[in-house]
């Protein structure tokens, strides 16, 4: 499993410890619960649920057919619990390598296209990083925001934020990195 | 929709402590109502910039308008009475009085522009319900938690209701949480009241709860983002 199967499966089991639920339940409450997530697609709940079934990690707990296509409940098993608990207690390694799209656009600006194109390419990314700052910031203010929407918009806002100080650490280092790259 | 309505204007701004130069030609416009964030690295000449925008500091060079006032030539005087009426202040830390209960600190930029005692107090005991913290009227503030201190010095910021409250660092004492109590605090009533907010911040978490940010960078506007190339003090764009 990639591991953004890995994410899904466990939130779904995750979701599960509360009791069974329908598919469209999950993918309601995941969507619910993590506003500022990619919304799960109904295929992709039912996919997972198909492969934590076949693992033995949940297995069906009901069938519903009143006025409609088959529905079936999915309830978390013994080792799905202890996948669950698993899964809480361990730390997510902290990533290993640079891999951003936006260190090697600078980085090919310096390169093929000097000092000044760098420059506007970083001061270009921090204004739309600020934007999207003030963007979260109203979210989060808003009268009608819940507790789930703040929590979302303060961790986008916190990786905006280590972004930023990269951008303004790099703006004051382009001069010496030019001089370093094209000695 | 109608144009904004300017309220505060700087034009050539230059200002220098002995050889060692602040602000080197800095302009800007500030609309009425708007929360501006001023925003660059340490010693980029933010703070230098809101001290002359709000009186405290005159410029070398330059002009600086409050609507159609000329503000840099008025006398320290004229000045001083200026920010006691229109304009509230509110810095990063120190500025409560340790003898005063918060409800006498919060009165006192009233009883400073000669109100009342009664009707002050009154004032004061509002002002801190709207800020959720009547609690405070009675502590010192040597009994209050550093978010409580900070609620108390915007509560006395705002209580002559100024036309523009000037900010530096409001939230940079306080852990992530309680400044964001503040600034939310401080953004909402702003809002309520039409109050032109003045922020300087080099967070761009704090940044983030203007309109509009300005960034400074070596003593001038950094305003297309490239900014590092240096124009002619006084040039204007």
């Amino acid at each position: 499993m990639n591991s953004v199967a890995v994410s899904t499966a466990h939130l779904l089991l995750g979701l599960l410890a509360a009791g069974a639920r329908y598919g469209y339940e999950l993918k309601r409450s995941h969507d619910e619960r993590l506003p500022r997530a990619k919304p799960l697609a109904y295929g992709q709940v039912y996919a997972t649920l198909g492969r934590l079934e076949r693992d033995g990690l949940v297995e069906q707990a009901g069938q519903d057919r009143e006025g409609g296509p088959d529905r079936t409940s999915y309830a978390l098993t013994g080792a799905g619990r202890d996948e669950l608990d698993r899964w809480l207690a361990s730390t997510e390694p902290p990533a290993p390598h640079v891999n951003s799209e936006l260190l090697a656009k600078v980085t090919v600006a310096l390169l093929v296209a000097g000092a000044e194109r760098a420059r506007a390419t970083l001061a270009a990314q921090r204004r739309a990083h600020i934007a999207r700052v003030r963007e979260l910031t109203k979210v989060k203010n808003d009268p009608v925001a819940t507790l789930d929407d703040v929590i979302a918009a303060d961790y986008a806002i916190a990786h905006l934020d280590a972004d930023l100080r990269w951008l303004e650490t790099t703006l004051e280092r382009v001069a010496d990195w030019h001089r370093e790259v094209h000695s | 929709m109608t144009e904004p309505t300017t309220l505060l204007r700087a034009h050539g701004v230059v200002r220098s402590y002995g050889r060692t130069p602040a602000l080197r030609g800095v302009d800007l416009t500030v609309a009425q109502g708007e929360i501006l964030a001023i925003t660059g690295p340490s010693g980029c000449g933010k703070s230098t910039l809101l001290h002359c925008l709000a009186g405290i500091l005159t410029p070398d060079e330059g002009e600086i308008y409050y609507g159609a006032h000329r503000l840099d030539t008025w006398s320290e005087r004229a000045r001083s009475r200026l920010r006691r009426t229109e304009f509230g202040v509110l810095f990063q830390f120190g500025q409560l009085v340790p003898e005063l209960t918060g409800a006498e600190n919060v009165a006192l930029p009233l009883l400073l522009a000669g109100t009342g005692r009664r009707v002050a107090r009154t004032a004061a005991l509002e002002g801190l319900d709207r800020l959720g913290v009547a609690e405070l009227a009675d502590q010192r503030p040597g009994e209050m938690s550093g978010g409580q201190q900070q609620r108390c010095a915007l509560a006395r910021a705002l209580v002559t209701e100024p036309r523009v409250l000037f900010t530096d660092e409001p939230t940079g004492a306080l852990d992530s949480l309680a400044g964001e109590q503040v600034l939310g605090e401080l953004v909402r009533l702003a809002r309520e009241r039409g109050t032109t907010v003045l922020l300087v911040t080099h967070d761009v978490r704090v940044a983030g709860y203007a309109d509009r940010e300005l960034e400074l960078r070596d003593g001038l506007v950094d305003g297309d983002g490239l900014g590092l190339a240096p124009r002619a003090p006084g040039a204007t764009r």
